[in-house]
């Protein structure tokens, strides 16, 4: 049975109140969880006041903001800004999203900023995606091919077969669809969970791989695929506007046809 | 090694879709047919008992408590068949478009209000 409430060293307490300085009058009130692993206190939420009229659109720009010019010690990942790399993902006004992608400016009220959810915190805003990662491993996101030695040559694909991939290749693998995915937040240890299930499609329908077969009996599992109940919040949360349901739901339909 | 770090807020947290509402809506609508059914069941044995068991129902489900339960039941039965009928074009590979999922959920939902009126009109006054 999933356990639907936060265990005991997780609830999360009220934290620091930083008040704006600047004399600034378009304030924005934005709320970030924060942990710290070296206090071995519980969780909090901070609230920093921050100075909108000198900031740029972007969520990832608030947190450089308060990390530049109120407290330091903030921790998040992000590394491209671009919306290409995947780092910046966390739990944005209740939706998983990237930081730098996501604009503040369509969000209403304050700002609530909390890590990807359900996973283990190692800091702040940082998640431990591990599983995902040993997950992503386990479905071989590689082409396989039976050529050996002196046989290999140059594997075609027609633009008709490529295009098979258009929706799926895009993916950066930022793990926001697995982690608003409540089947992947009480099933994460054997649910592959949507990204991973989004990367096995795209190998599966690779017209260049010699191992379809193989990789669909190995996902065709009770727990591994058929965890998905098509609810749908990875799509909508993908940042990419990828669609993991429908990629699960041709996986479904490849192993009930086939 | 045990990992004693602690874990990020989920449920408390993630704001509802339509598209979840309906999942979980489904879920537990599906649990109250079950127990329904088992009720349908004890009930077609109780008429087999004669016509003074069957009189019996008949004030139960008269009152206002049973008009509320048959009602409700309708509703449930009657989403639980709309949203099936949904899983049922995702399971065929349609309909996974966040525009259209939505547009069936709505129509799902609202849809679930007419068949009840019609279930319960219909039993009502037919049967």
């Amino acid at each position: 049975m999933a356990q639907f409430s936060l265990p005991q060293n997780s609830k999360i307490e009220v934290g620091k109140y930083y008040k704006d300085k600047t004399n600034s009058k378009n304030l924005k009130k934005v709320n970030v969880y924060r942990w710290d692993p070296s206090t071995g206190k519980n969780p909090r939420v901070d609230t920093f006041e921050v100075d909108m009229d000198n900031c740029g659109p972007k969520v990832l720009d608030i947190l450089f903001k308060i990390k530049n010019e109120i407290d330091p010690s903030l921790t998040f990942r992000r590394s491209c800004a671009h919306g290409v790399c995947g780092s910046c993902a966390m739990n944005i006004d209740g939706i998983n999203s990237l930081a730098c992608i996501k604009s503040h400016t369509d969000i209403k009220g304050d700002l609530n900023i909390y890590p990807l959810p359900h996973l283990k915190v190692v800091k702040d805003l940082i998640g431990d995606l591990t599983t995902l990662y040993k997950q992503y491993e386990s479905i071989q996101p590689w082409l396989k091919v039976d050529q050996t030695g002196k046989e290999k040559s140059e594997l075609k694909q027609s633009q008709k077969d490529r295009e098979k991939l258009d929706g799926y290749y895009e993916c950066i693998l930022c793990a926001c669809c697995s982690t608003s995915c409540p089947s992947y937040w009480w099933n994460g240890d054997k649910y592959l969970g949507p990204a991973v299930l989004l990367q096995a499609y795209r190998w599966i329908n690779d017209s260049r791989d010699g191992d379809k077969k193989e990789r669909l009996r190995k996902v065709a599992d009770e727990l591994k695929l058929y965890r998905c109940h098509t609810i749908m919040n990875c799509t909508n949360s993908c940042p990419k506007g990828l669609n993991p349901a429908k990629a699960i739901g041709s996986i479904k339909k490849m192993l009930a046809t086939s | 090694m045990e990992n004693n770090n602690p874990l990020s807020p989920h449920l408390q947290i993630y704001k509802w879709q339509i598209s979840s509402l309906l999942s979980i809506t489904h879920r537990i609508v599906g649990v109250i047919n079950f127990f329904a059914i088992v009720l349908i069941c004890i009930w077609a044995i109780m008429l087999v008992f004669g016509e003074n068991s069957y009189s019996i129902l008949n004030t139960i489900l008269d009152s206002v408590f049973g008009k509320f339960l048959t009602i409700s039941l309708c509703w449930t039965f009657s989403f639980h068949i709309l949203n099936e009928l949904r899983h049922l074009i995702w399971d065929a590979g349609y309909g996974f478009d966040l525009k259209i999922s939505k547009i069936t959920g709505i129509i799902a939902f609202i849809g679930s209000f007419v068949l009840t009126i019609l279930f319960y009109t219909l039993g009502r006054n037919f049967f």
